[in-house]
């Protein structure tokens, strides 16, 4: 059962640090403000998801699950707002260089 | 060598990129963030400081790590200053960067 | 391996740190020092002081980019962006820093054996006060007398930040921090958020008694609550005159010096605490501490009254 959970954990969090590998390629190769914007947003929710689902079965309790989970969805909602007014200052026409 | 050193080495480095920014920048915000990059580092060293004198179960010396915590709120609280300083000399329509190079006596090390 | 790890942090560091002093754009150079303060709290995590980690987050990082990100935004239309002087004399002053770098490096290189440590008097001193974090320890117990200046020159330093507003000015509101053009996302977050914020910062002072956290951390988390409702426009600064926000700048560090003054007369001098009622005031002093601390931050960031206060 050990063994079990600890493979889950293994396959998750790889598969979450390759969601933030492929958002930081796209951050640095995509063309503009808004598909980089997108790739950011894939890494945040889909890498650092996966990474808190696969840590999940390591916590000695259910205190620091719930600490791991809230993390995650203070994350999601600070990314997600930050997104949203780079998305808007973006479609104002600032930050092209 | 170990994780400490290596760090020390960092700070060494960011003192002397923090020090070539203070000197060369004529603008006075450039300069503050310069010597605020200075102030980084320095903190570093007793963070190098700290962990080196791990004895007695501790993970790291704590009176140094307390300082930095002191020291990184009073370095924030002088920059806050010295922004507001260069905000209102630029109100006042003192010269700047624009007028002849002038170096700030209160910002040097 | 884990030297692997140590290694590129430091080459992130030193590329930001490069990028902070090379960047064009002022407001690109603020960034960096952004990141590079981001980049310190991690370091901080693998110099295993999380204390320090979480202040280098919030303060060094956070706060202070917030001041120099607003000084960009108005200082834009006046000032031009200084480029560096001529080669040649950044040739002499890379000289000149590279050697003050090396004296540091070979200081690094040579440390002292045994390392100096003053953990045992801290580990003396905990026994004594009661408290499982050694940090807080030395904040408030060991060397309690630095954090009390400190918190002098944090008043200090309000008073000159306020000391700036023109004599027309005195006593009425900082300049306005919302946003050039109101976004309802930003409002959304400033309606959702401080409820968990202030959660945060209560824990964090709370729990810094015996765990990482503190009086500084909990109390940036606070401000930064404070000044996100100020950015969204749902609240606009106070006015420096009002009598209950100077209360609160100045209730942290009476009751400091007041508990100060009372070790004269309970325990063995200024700063001492009565043996067994140590734990209990030292909560109560970091609580006021804190809300002092959220303010005064909040307040420095926000800046020297700029409106003529309402009649």
């Amino acid at each position: 059962m050990s063994l079990l959970l600890d493979l889950f954990t293994i396959v998750a969090v790889s598969g979450g640090l390759f969601f933030f590998l492929a958002g930081t390629v796209g951050l640095l190769r995509f063309p503009d403000t808004l598909t980089r914007l997108h790739a950011l947003t894939k890494a945040d929710n889909l890498g650092l998801g996966l990474i808190v689902l696969g840590l999940l079965p390591q916590c000695p309790d259910i205190v620091s699950a719930l600490k791991l989970v809230a993390i995650w969805a203070l994350v999601q909602l600070g990314g997600a707002t930050a997104s949203q007014l780079i998305a808007e200052f973006a479609r104002r026409g600032g930050g092209e260089r | 060598m170990t994780p400490a050193t290596l760090y020390g080495l960092c700070a060494a480095a960011l003192v002397a990129i923090g020090l070539f920014g203070l000197i060369l920048h004529p603008s006075p915000l450039r300069k503050v963030i310069s010597f605020n990059l200075v102030g980084s580092g320095t903190f570093l060293f007793f963070g190098v400081a700290a962990r080196r004198g791990a004895v007695a179960g501790f993970l790291g010396d704590p009176v140094p790590q307390a300082m930095v915590i002191t020291g990184i709120v009073v370095a924030f609280a002088a920059t806050a200053l010295a922004v507001a300083l260069l905000l209102r000399m630029l109100e006042s329509g003192a010269p700047t960067v624009d007028g002849p190079p002038e170096q700030p006596d209160d910002l040097s090390p | 391996m884990s030297l692997a790890v140590d290694l590129v942090m430091v080459l992130l560091i030193l590329t930001a740190a490069v990028w902070t002093i090379l960047a064009r754009d002022r407001r690109d150079a603020v960034i960096a020092f952004i990141v590079l303060g981001l980049l310190l709290s991690l370091v901080w995590m693998r110099l295993l002081a999380v204390d320090v980690a979480l202040t280098e987050a919030a303060v060094g990082g956070g706060a202070t980019g917030l001041v120099l990100l607003r000084a960009c935004a108005r200082l834009l239309p006046v000032e031009a962006d200084g480029a560096l002087p001529g080669l040649r004399l950044q040739v002499a002053v890379g000289v000149l820093c590279a050697v003050v770098g090396a004296c540091l490096a070979a200081v690094i290189l040579s440390p002292p054996e045994p390392a100096p440590s003053l953990a045992p008097a801290v580990a003396a001193h905990m026994e004594d006060v009661g408290l499982k974090n050694p940090v807080t320890v030395v904040l408030l117990a060991y060397r309690a007398l630095d954090t009390l200046l400190e918190k002098v020159v944090l008043v200090l330093g309000l008073i000159g930040v306020w000391a700036l507003a023109p004599d027309l000015f005195w006593g009425g509101r900082p300049a306005s921090l919302r946003a050039a053009v109101p976004s309802g996302t930003l409002t959304f977050l400033a309606r959702v958020l401080p409820p968990i914020g202030v959660l945060i910062g209560i824990y964090l002072v709370w729990n810094g008694a015996d765990h990482p956290g503190g009086t500084f951390q909990g109390g940036t988390v606070l401000a930064a609550m404070w000044l996100l409702v100020m950015m969204a426009d749902l609240g606009d600064p106070p006015e420096t005159r009002a009598l209950r926000l100077r209360r609160l700048v100045a209730v942290g560090p009476a009751l400091f010096i007041a508990v100060g003054l009372a070790g004269f007369g309970m325990a063995d001098g200024f700063l001492s605490y009565p043996p067994g009622y140590a734990k209990p005031i030292i909560v109560a002093v970091e609580v006021a501490l804190a809300l002092s601390i959220a303010v005064i931050l909040g307040l420095m960031v926000a800046g020297p009254a700029a409106k003529e206060p309402d009649q």
